[in-house]
């Protein structure tokens, strides 16, 4: 039995101290710094001040306003996640009939996904380009509307963030939804058949309750991604551009953290962050009674 | 009857190509975008035409990567900086993974679901704390500073990924070499391990492209141009003034490529990966 502990001790401790040293620990010290007066001028002489950095969060007003910011991080959500699961499950049950090149479509849909984001980013942020950005240029000679001005006006730039990340988010879900759906018994199809039941009947009674267990997690999973996406609102919009009215909450934080050096009020904003998604994790996973399936 | 139900099916099979072939297009679109600014002669850089090639397309861009620029450099230092998390996430994780899928022990649960839920920290929950201690430890512009934090963020999900995987293991094989007489250790190591190559595959491609396509942290922690990663390097392209289309096309055609091709070979093995773990049974 001790020889059983010296060997579990072996595997996991470990891990455990890596865990401790670089994910526990900080951790703590985010927590720590979210109730004191850190900045850039008081690395080491900083000290508790209690709420005052939440009071200032959820009180002071900012720029870009915290609430505005909160609201455009789920507008940002929702409409990312609900086009990336309905493109996703489109594709995906186009995907799975019988026809040929299936494979070849299907490793070619899912590349969006396989590039790496920063290239992403960087790469539709050329593409919107007022004068040679391929969009604008689609625009005015092919379609013969006017040039948009992407990235230099509010709305148009975080339209251009939400163009980015839709393309870069629907093949996952797609490759999630073609999982579920080849492990539907065909049988199941054929006896709907029989009893005359038409595409849209099957779709609603069997398809998609059937791929729901698997969608649910994979959905809380997209949502979470998707509400903490820095990268591609960071560098599409160039750090919020223009003039700071381009952010979701991870990139505001990033700012005020790496721009702006006020860590204790980047810490105690991260800590908001993530108390909203633990809550929302635990609602929506409870919602759809898949939580017992986490473990 | 069977007339019409052949022609509904001819028209549902040609709505099916379309709609897939719409989507394939604006699947690689960008790529395509990439691939023709890196081929583009210096006078056309900033054209505004549409075309599948650029006229006289060429690969002076690539050259002057190597020969004018420190690419050469960077990528070096991706590498390194990837192998060293790679190394660290699957032993680490490989370890930890087969602890948590066969043994019982106190804070099992617990640190189950605190792996789970550093899946919902935002970036900056850890990358500041990370930041300020590797300020206070003298770590800032040094790859032991990247390589803590790559393996922070990659260590959760391999340590599921591998316990997700050995859970579908049985465990009878080790009883049974046990009951001959191997040690436990060796029971791990000579029986189960080799089972468990492809999610082994998997960690190791997880933590290799984390490293090597992260711009955000490495932004942070790696300040002198000789010590950057390849996506640093990638974004001083863009930055710039002037920004220089053709060498950032074809910096990102390089680095892209290694990163999709091992990509699709596993992406059947990465969402069962993603999956096993919560959606098991």
């Amino acid at each position: 039995m001790s020889k059983n502990k010296f060997f579990i001790t072996f595997l996991v401790l470990p891990a455990f101290v890596l865990l401790a040293a670089v994910v526990f620990y900080p951790f703590l010290y985010n927590v720590a710094l979210a109730f004191g007066n850190m900045n850039l001028n008081k690395i080491r002489d900083w000290h508790f001040i209690g709420l005052r950095q939440f009071v200032k969060i959820f009180t002071e007003p900012s720029q870009p306003d915290f609430y505005a910011v909160f609201l455009k991080t789920i507008i940002w959500t929702v409409v990312n996640v609900t086009f990336h699961v309905t493109l996703g499950v489109f594709l995906a049950l186009l995907l799975n009939q019988q026809i040929k090149g299936k494979s070849i479509y299907r490793t070619l849909l899912v590349l969006p996904w396989a590039i790496p984001q920063c290239i992403v980013a960087l790469t539709w942020r050329g593409m919107f380009n007022y004068e040679y950005g391929s969009f604008n240029l689609i625009l005015t000679k092919y379609l013969g509307l006017p040039a948009v001005e992407w990235l230099r006006s509010p709305t148009e730039a975080f339209l251009a963030c939400i163009l980015t990340n839709v393309w870069l988010g629907f093949p996952f879900m797609m490759v999630v939804a073609l999982g579920a759906l080849q492990s539907i018994p065909h049988e199941l199809y054929e006896a709907a058949e029989i009893d005359g039941a038409t595409w849209g009947h099957q779709l609603r009674t069997i398809t998609l309750p059937l791929i729901r267990p698997v969608m649910i997690p994979a959905i809380t999973l997209g949502a979470v991604w998707t509400f903490n996406n820095l990268n591609i609102v960071w560098l599409v919009s160039n750090a919020g551009e223009p003039s700071d009215n381009t952010h979701i909450l991870v990139s505001f934080v990033y700012k005020a953290a790496f721009n702006f050096y006020s860590f204790s009020y980047a810490a105690a904003l991260s800590l908001v962050i993530f108390l909203i998604l633990l809550v929302f994790s635990l609602i929506f996973m409870k919602q759809s009674r898949a939580t017992e399936a986490a473990y | 009857m069977a007339v019409q139900t052949k022609r509904s099916k001819i028209i549902q099979q040609t709505f099916t190509y379309a709609v897939l072939t719409v989507f394939v297009v604006i699947a690689i679109f960008p790529i395509w975008q990439v691939v023709n600014i890196s081929l583009r002669p210096g006078d056309q850089l900033l054209s505004t035409s549409l075309e599948l090639m650029p006229k006289n397309a060429t690969f002076d861009n690539y050259v002057k990567l190597f020969t004018e620029r420190d690419f050469l450099r960077w990528m070096g230092n991706s590498a390194f900086v990837s192998l060293a998390v790679t190394i660290t996430g699957v032993v680490f994780a490989s370890m930890a993974g087969y602890g948590f899928s066969r043994f019982k022990f106190f804070g099992k649960n617990m640190g189950l679901l605190s792996l789970l839920t550093t899946q919902m920290f935002p970036a900056t929950m850890l990358l500041l704390p990370m930041y300020i201690m590797l300020i206070n430890l003298g770590l800032i512009n040094t790859y032991l500073g990247v390589i803590i934090v790559y393996s922070a963020t990659a260590l959760p999900f391999c340590i599921w990924t591998m316990k997700g995987y050995y859970d579908t293991i049985p465990p009878t094989l080790e009883e049974a070499a046990r009951i001959d007489g191997a040690s436990q250790f060796y029971a791990f190591y000579k029986i189960i391990l080799p089972l468990a190559a492809p999610a082994l595959v998997i960690t190791a491609l997880f933590s290799f492209m984390t490293a090597w396509s992260e711009y955000l942290v490495a932004a942070q922690i790696l300040q002198e141009s000789l010590l950057w990663t390849l996506p640093l390097g990638l974004k001083s392209f863009e930055a710039s003034m002037s920004t220089e289309w053709g060498l950032y096309g074809a910096a990102s055609l390089i680095v892209m490529i290694p990163v999709v091709i091992l990509f699709l070979a596993l992406s059947k093995w990465l969402v069962s990966g993603l999956t096993l773990g919560s959606v098991k049974g």
